[in-house]
């Protein structure tokens, strides 16, 4: 992963956010130059995606783990501001009610559950949105990675995690609207969601979220913690014969990527407008490392790359053929895996990602 | 207990077995401060096995491994094991093949091992200093920059041996070094080898009877799991059943 590469995409990503933005704004509707808002909203989604992309990168591409369930973290994220924006509607709700949100009231609840406290102050939503992905993360890889659980079986349980989620927050008694989920939001800090300034107010912050993700990224996996996680990912049990511990590498890395993911989520719930149980099926998180294998991984910027062009394929793709979307994504993810093993990053480096093939340079017995 | 003072590694009664099958069988060994000791054996003989428990990969069905004074290392895991200063060379060389040997053996380097410090740790002078070092002793030092899955096999047995001295540990277990290398490769191994031995203890296995004869040290003789003989490697190569086992095949 090169500086100058990574130094680009933050500049794309950032400059290309401002001019979207602007676009929005400053240009009269009519003008050649005017951007329509959900372009503007479109975009943003994009870059939510390419957060969760990261976060998988930073796991898979660099410590070798191959989380199929990133995708719960990231709904997580977005289920915790979601629960800050329903109870920033207050009265004007359907129901009218100042405490319970409509779906509440239409369950005939009477009072607000515990763990919906707090969620009208911003600060606490916030801490939330880091914490309790961040907390699953470290309860779930302190149990797999203490136990020696890589591979195939880790990317398995991964996947059962967030189908036991998605069934969990599919059920009304969950309190988190079923499945329906969470929707209907006016404002998120005091600013209406509808208005075009919020949306492009929250392009702007979602590129700058990505920006610094990006950077710790980079930080991370350039430090020297960064060289024995490679090492890890490759060899681990020479790490453990050197006297380092691969599981703490492992976790640390892990929580640090899911907290990024659930920032990811609560980025993307404002600008989508609703969060439901579907953002923990299994798919998602499936489609999530296909972003980052055909961006190439363990670059970081290839990661960004790949969940913003197959993002931009499935959009114009489902308009015309929808039903075939799933083949394509499947075609797309053999194709890369068989001709482009370094993914497009590794086509544009050409530094030849894909493993070498060295003469035999061993002499003989 | 015949154990005294100027014991490093005390095996007492090993026994490992893998279903059923006996690969050490009550194995003891006694290695002093400072020794260099060849063990040799036909394939299967329980080598590699041996070192697998003293470096806690594998953990013995019964028996002691004591490290030091007093140490019990059958109750340790293998960082813990690392920690106390025993570095082990696997008979498949295995260097970190993505980084530069410059980054191998920054990583080998004894200190910290905790994220917490990985992560903010910056290079020193120090271990830059003591990298040049092992460069040097390694004979890898035109190679610093090289990605260490480049190099030669001979080369990345040397780099991996240079990993080891750079943990500086107290022990080096040795599996096998000089497969597959040529003969002046061979030679300059065993020279590398009795150079780390003036300040560290090792165990060297080998096959390779030319190479142990070259390093000149007492030499342990496995056959299914325990001792057959121990001695100077005419001892051993006189000695009837080693010759039998050797030869009689
Ligand atoms: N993990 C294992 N499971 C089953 N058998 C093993 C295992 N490791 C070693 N063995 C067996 O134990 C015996 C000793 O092996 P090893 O220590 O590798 O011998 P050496 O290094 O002396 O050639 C061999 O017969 C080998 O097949
Ligand atoms: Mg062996």
């Amino acid at each position: 992963m090169s500086r100058v590469s990574l130094n680009l995409c933050l500049l794309a990503v950032l400059g290309g956010a401002g001019l979207l933005a602007i676009g929005n704004v400053a240009m009269p509707e009519g003008s050649a130059y005017h951007v329509p808002t959900y372009a503007v909203s479109l975009a943003g989604k994009y870059l939510c995606y390419a957060m969760l992309a990261v976060a998988v990168d930073l796991v898979w591409g660099f410590a070798g783990i191959l989380s199929l369930g990133h995708a719960a973290f990231f709904a997580l994220g977005g289920y915790a501001m979601g629960m800050y924006l329903m109870r920033q509607i207050g009265t004007r709700g359907v129901y009218g009610n100042a405490i319970l949100p409509d779906f509440m009231v239409f369950l005939n609840y009477k009072e607000l559950p515990w763990y919906w406290h707090g969620f009208d102050n911003p600060a606490f939503a916030i801490v939330m949105v880091l914490l309790v992905p961040g907390v699953l993360a470290l309860v779930f890889g302190w149990l797999a990675f203490r136990s020696r659980v890589s591979g195939v079986y880790l990317s398995i349980i991964t996947q059962a995690l967030t189908y036991a989620l998605l069934l969990a927050f599919f059920r009304n008694d969950m309190g988190l609207g079923g499945n329906n989920g969470l929707t209907d939001f006016k404002d998120m800090f005091g600013f209406a969601l509808q208005a075009d300034a919020t949306r492009s107010g929250l392009l702007v912050a979602t590129a700058i979220f990505l920006a610094v993700q990006l950077l710790v990224a980079r930080y991370v996996v350039t430090s020297r913690f960064g060289k024995v996680l490679i090492a890890v990912r490759d060899t681990e049990s020479r790490t453990r014969f050197l006297g380092y511990r691969p599981e703490a590498y492992k976790l640390f890395v892990f929580v640090l990527s899911a907290v990024m993911a659930g920032i990811g989520g609560a980025l993307y719930v404002p600008q989508i407008g609703i969060i439901n149980p579907g953002e923990f099926s299994p798919a998602n998180s499936i489609e999530s490392v296909i972003w980052v294998a055909v961006g190439g991984r363990g670059t970081l910027v290839g990661a960004v790359i790949g969940a913003v062009l197959v993002n931009f394929g499935k959009t114009i793709f489902t308009g015309a053929l929808p039903e075939l979307w799933l083949f394509a994504l499947g075609a797309m993810f053999i194709l890369v895996t068989l001709l482009l093993p370094g993914g497009i990053l590794g086509l544009l480096s050409r530094q030849g990602r894909a493993p070498k093939i060295t003469p035999a340079a061993e002499p003989a017995e | 207990m015949k154990q005294h003072q100027d014991t490093l590694l005390y095996l007492d009664g090993v026994n490992v077995s893998f279903d059923g099958f006996r690969a050490l069988n009550a194995l003891s060994l006694v290695l002093e401060k400072g020794e260099m000791r060849a063990v040799i054996g036909p394939n299967g003989a329980g080598k590699t096995t041996m070192m697998d428990v003293i470096t806690g990969k594998t953990r013995p069905d019964s028996g002691r491994v004591v490290f030091g004074n007093s140490t019990d290392l059958t109750k340790l895991d293998e960082p813990d094991i690392a920690a106390l200063g025993i570095g082990r060379k696997f008979q498949k060389p295995t260097v970190f093949e993505p980084h530069s040997v410059w980054d191998n053996l920054l990583l080998a380097l004894a200190g910290d091992r905790r994220p917490r410090f990985t992560l903010w740790a910056r290079p020193q002078s120090e271990e830059r200093d003591r990298i040049e070092e092992i460069l040097l002793t390694a004979r890898l030092a035109e190679h610093r920059h090289r990605r260490a899955g480049d190099l030669s096999h001979g080369q990345k047995q040397w780099l991996e041996i240079g990993m080891l001295l750079a943990q500086e540990p107290q022990l080096l277990l040795v599996d096998e070094p000089v497969a597959g290398m040529t003969d002046s490769e061979t030679e300059q191994t065993a020279e590398l080898l009795r150079e780390i031995n003036r300040t560290r203890s090792v165990v060297v296995v080998e096959h390779d009877m030319a190479f142990v004869r070259a390093l000149g040290v007492k030499v342990t003789v496995l056959h299914e799991g325990s001792v057959l003989s121990e001695g100077s490697i005419d001892h051993v190569s006189d000695d009837p059943r080693v010759i039998e086992v050797y030869l009689g095949r």
